[in-house]
């Protein structure tokens, strides 16, 4: 309790901020977009995942290799001057396959996890802050689904989008990955409302949606940043345990995931099969964590970074 | 002369942090002798905290602590946490500000105290332990201790808890209590009876009591010798009429007139300290004080003065930190000059009584159903928190609500800020019945009514900039950007900030800068009536002074109508030209301030001026008090009759006859004077008035 005591009259800061222009005064979209881009992690992170993203698209074509043709000449040979990144057991291009993958996987990551945060948190910011019936309601939808095994619904659904694309896949993890965070963004949401400021903005006419995109989304962000950043890449995972059953993303397309669970098997023996792809999912990981820090750090003026 | 209980020598704790060592505590020199009480003030940061928890060893374990604190013979910072405890507890005992906090919930209040008994004599068997915490808990005015023991710390009061924390303090006969602002959580009734249960605890026990406190009010009426601390030093040391009559560091002179005063409050304007405490991570040399300090000089700016006695011939000199003392002393700077002399309220300013009103409230209600704990949530009881409360607003004037926490004052403000049919009741905007509005009508009413929040800082969004919090009425009415920034500019100037300040964020401003960006915000769409809920109490001294005065400005200047809620009459006095005092959802006294506050008529509204304290020993000694009983009623509960009845002082020496009066009938709000009072027995009333 003391420290606190202590620190809390050294806190603020007097005289004018250096870095502030004065006269055009600028909006929260305009500080946090300065804020970012004054960040150097928002830079290694951004450029990191562009040339990623790039690579996936730009990369198969530039190749001679397609990631299913097969060179039969060379069968599990490692990285070499016409296979880069070594050949499989079927001669299929390592290098190749990484790019293929990776496009996969990114669509699918991006879709899925992105969809499930947006999810999340409008769902549980609507919960918790209109409250009454549509709260119940929801909540009750919610543990319903809770109970219910998303790879159950798999099944039951497979059928239906068998032979479509990956997108579906995609879709599927965004309908069904958002509801624990949504109970987390709820409860915070229940805790804000009854803040001054929420019942301030109230007070001064908003309607309940401006109130939730104003106050109650840029007040939760830290969580829905880290939400989507982790939940990238569980989407990017979890995607092969549903190509192992036969779901999911099937021959002859790869995704990152299953490249890495087949090398698996022999990391120790052949490395090439195992660590390019899996070195290719650590940078998407890596730059998505810069970009969320840079973006927390943008949002809330009082996280880490900030607090001098 | 024997040596003191306590001895205090260079006592200095720092803080060590990444951005710079946090000097909490700079040398600070100071005695207790035995039974002694003694005072020590300061705003918040000053160190006064800080400083009482070295002696009792409770600093975290980051914490540097140079110098030396003996007690008893020995030197405290010299011994380790297992002899410290022998100590703690038992000689010396320390009752914290939050109660709640300081009492585990798990167990019972009595069989706390009585461990607390156990853990520094184990000889005592565990019924002797509970017969003592029982004991104890009747000393401290428990009513039904025995039975009250076996209760947990949630089942009781505020009040009810700090007489608890008090009970445990004095349990093994402590020489000395340190009392952490025991009663700035409590309401103002409650805080006369827990001064008087310490008072009370001090004469049994013996023990010498430091008082730690930001008021200076609560000081004067009990400190025998006073300690002023600033910026982690003390800088003013003497008895409590020297320092509250003579003082004699410019600090000090400001802060006592920065207090308004319930007697003469509302005649002139309160003396305001430019600046703020400087930051104790990078101190300037020289004076702390200096840059606020209208007698400062050049030396004042190189060499920080030393807390010793002015030698002045004849005169009554005590310590002071202040290179000018001698001048102050002798008379030769005369203490009402240190400070410019505050104009007096231009009557002109005020806006005379009759004018037609802006916002007028009728009969309002507001009843809470009580649910039950089991699964349907049945409803068992209603909480009336406002029951039929009237009053009217004219522009230019302010209505205050005053009353104890509980008593619904902010709740009616809360139903007035929805802008819909409230329950029960009417309000009205400029004769417009916010009930039959449409919802466009609705929103565009809002412009004419704005609220600015008891906690400046949770009031404001953290993850908006200022400049946005302050235009956003402005957007929920669809005012264009440009105009907008144009606005900001012009009401952060208004407010007394910086107009190149829009861009920072809320938690880069103080305490009393961020109440400004609230009134700012509040003052965004000029609306006719500005409702501020307890706008000051969060604040230390000397910047509510600034702000009361910012308020009175705008009044003046604006025409405002402002309803203004308040538990601190001297502020109510200082600012309002109506009061209504109000007491479980009811106001039972109503009238123009120098009215009720000059012969106040109800026995609540005479016992609520009787315990607030007056920043001047000569009168808080010699004045009577109305202590009340216990605490408000829950407004769950179902009173027959007047509500008040249960505390009432007067009702207590009323003959039957009259008492039932008083039992059967609620009275309404009758005239008397140029008040109107809710009592049956207004002529009989003879309670002494202080």
């Amino acid at each position: 309790m003391m420290p606190e005591l202590v620190l809390a009259q050294g806190e603020p800061v007097e005289g004018p901020t250096p870095e502030t222009p004065k006269g055009r005064r600028g909006s929260r979209a305009a500080i946090v977009w300065r804020t970012l881009r004054a960040n150097p992690r928002f830079w290694v992170g951004g450029s990191l995942l562009a040339l990623l993203i790039l690579w996936a698209i730009a990369g198969p074509r530039l190749w001679q290799w397609r990631s299913s043709d097969q060179d039969t000449h060379w069968l599990l040979a490692p990285p070499m001057p016409g296979h880069w990144f070594g050949t499989d057991e079927l001669g299929h291009d390592v290098y190749a396959q990484v790019m293929s993958g990776l496009g996969i996987s990114l669509t699918v990551g991006f879709i899925g996890g992105l969809l499930a945060t947006a999810l999340a948190a409008v769902i549980g910011a609507f919960a918790g802050y209109v409250g009454g019936a549509g709260d119940a309601v929801i909540t009750w939808i919610v543990n319903l689904l809770l109970v219910i095994p998303t790879f159950f619904i798999l099944i039951i659904c497979y059928p239906f989008f068998r032979g479509e694309s990956y997108w579906i896949i995609a879709l599927f993890f965004g309908l069904t990955g958002w509801m624990i965070t949504s109970q987390v963004i709820r409860s915070q949401t229940r805790a804000l409302r009854n803040r001054d400021f929420v019942r301030a903005a109230r007070f001064m006419g908003f309607p309940p949606f401006s109130v939730v995109r104003r106050h109650i989304i840029p007040n939760v962000a830290s969580l829905l940043i880290v939400d989507a950043a982790l939940g990238i890449g569980g989407v990017i995972l979890a995607e092969t345990t549903l190509s192992i059953f036969g779901f999911g993303i099937q021959p002859p397309a790869v995704s990152l995931g299953g490249l890495i669970f087949d090398g698996s098997s022999s990391a120790t023996t052949r490395p090439w099969l195992f660590m390019f792809p899996g070195f290719t999912l650590v940078g998407i990981l890596f730059s998505l964590n810069l970009l969320g820090d840079a973006l927390r750090d943008a949002i809330d003026p009082t996280s880490g970074a900030n607090r001098g | 002369m024997a040596e003191p209980l306590l001895s205090v020598r260079d006592l200095s704790v720092t803080f060590p942090n990444r951005s710079g060592d946090v000097l909490a505590v700079r040398g600070v020199n100071y005695d207790i002798s035995e039974g002694e009480f003694f005072g020590i003030v300061g705003e918040s940061g000053s160190g006064k905290s800080v400083s009482s928890l070295a002696i009792m060893g409770l600093l975290p374990d980051n914490a540097m602590v140079t110098g030396e604190i003996r007690f008893g013979g020995r030197n405290l910072l010299e011994l380790g946490d297992r002899e410290l405890s022998h100590i703690r507890g038992r000689d010396i005992a320390i009752v914290f500000q939050d109660p709640l906090s300081a009492l585990t919930p798990v167990y019972t209040v009595g069989d706390q105290i009585a461990e607390a008994v156990r853990i520094h004599d184990r000889s005592v068997t565990r019924q002797a332990a509970h017969a003592r915490a029982v004991d104890l808990l009747r000393i401290v005015g428990i009513p039904d201790a025995q039975r009250r023991a076996s209760a947990f710390s949630h089942e009781f009061s505020g009040g009810m808890r700090q007489r608890v924390m008090i009970a445990m303090a004095i349990a093994n006969n402590p020489r000395l209590i340190i009392a952490d602002e025991p009663t700035t959580a409590l309401d103002v009734t409650i805080q006369a009876q827990i001064l008087e249960v310490l008072e009370k605890a001090r004469e049994i026990t013996g023990a010498a009591v430091s008082l730690i406190t930001h008021d200076l009010g609560v000081i004067a009426g009990h400190a025998d010798r006073v300690g002023v601390m600033y910026a982690g030093k003390l800088v003013e040391v003497g008895s409590s009429h020297e320092v509250f009559h003579a003082p004699t560091m410019p600090y000090t002179i400001g802060l006592l007139r920065s207090v308004p005063n319930i007697r003469t409050a509302g005649t002139q304007r309160l003396v305001t300290l430019a600046g703020r405490p400087p930051s104790l991570r990078a101190l300037p040399p020289g004076c702390p004080f200096a840059d606020r300090c209208p007698l400062a000089i050049a030396v004042c700016r190189e060499v920080e003065p030393a807390l010793v006695s002015p030698s002045v011939v004849g005169a009554a000199a005590h310590p002071a930190a202040c290179h000018r003392a001698d001048e102050i002393a002798s008379g030769a700077i005369p203490r009402p000059d240190v400070f410019p002399v505050a104009d007096p309220i231009p009557s002109a300013a005020r806006v005379p009584p009759g004018t037609k009103g802006v916002l007028t409230v009728r009969d309002l209600k507001r009843h809470f159903p009580l649910l039950g704990g089991g699964f349907l949530r049945r409803p068992i009881g209603t909480v009336r928190a406002v029951d039929g409360v009237s009053f009217e607003v004219a522009p230019g004037r302010t209505f205050a609500l005053v009353g104890e926490s509980g008593c619904g004052k902010t709740t009616t403000v809360l139903e007035i800020m929805e802008l819909t049919k409230p329950q029960e009741g009417e309000i009205l905007i400029e004769g417009t019945d916010v009930g039959a509005i449409g919802h466009l009508e609705r929103r565009s009413l809002r412009a004419d009514i704005q609220m600015v929040f008891q906690d400046a800082s949770a009031a404001v969004d953290p993850r908006l900039p200022v400049g946005d919090v302050i235009a956003e009425p402005l957007l929920a009415q669809g005012v264009a950007r440009t105009e907008r920034n144009r606005r900001v500019a012009e009401l952060l100037e208004l407010v007394g900030l910086e107009a190149g300040m829009a861009e920072r964020y809320p938690h880069e401003f103080s305490g009393g800068q961020r109440q400004r960006i609230g009134i700012a915000r509040g003052l965004a769409t000029r609306p006719k009536i500005l409702i501020l809920d307890e706008p000051v109490s969060a604040l230390d001294v000397s910047v509510q002074a600034g702000i009361i005065n910012l308020l009175e400005d705008l009044k003046a200047d604006l025409g405002l109508a402002m309803v203004f809620v308040a538990h601190d009459l001297a502020i109510v006095r200082q600012i309002a030209d109506d009061v209504g005092v109000m007491y479980l959802g009811r106001i039972i006294e109503q009238g123009p301030i120098a009215e009720v506050f000059g012969t106040p008529r109800h026995p609540y509204t005479q016992a609520l001026m009787s315990a607030a304290p007056i920043p001047d020993p000569a009168i808080e000694r010699t004045r009577e008090r109305i202590v009340l009983d216990g605490d408000l009623p829950s407004p769950a509960q179902r009173i027959e009759g007047c509500r008040f009845r249960t505390r009432c002082p007067l009702y207590r020496v009323l003959d039957p006859d009259a008492r039932s009066l008083c039992d059967r009938i609620d009275p309404e709000l009758e005239p008397h004077g140029d008040a109107r009072v809710a009592c049956h027995h207004v002529e009989r009333n003879s309670l002494v008035v202080a």
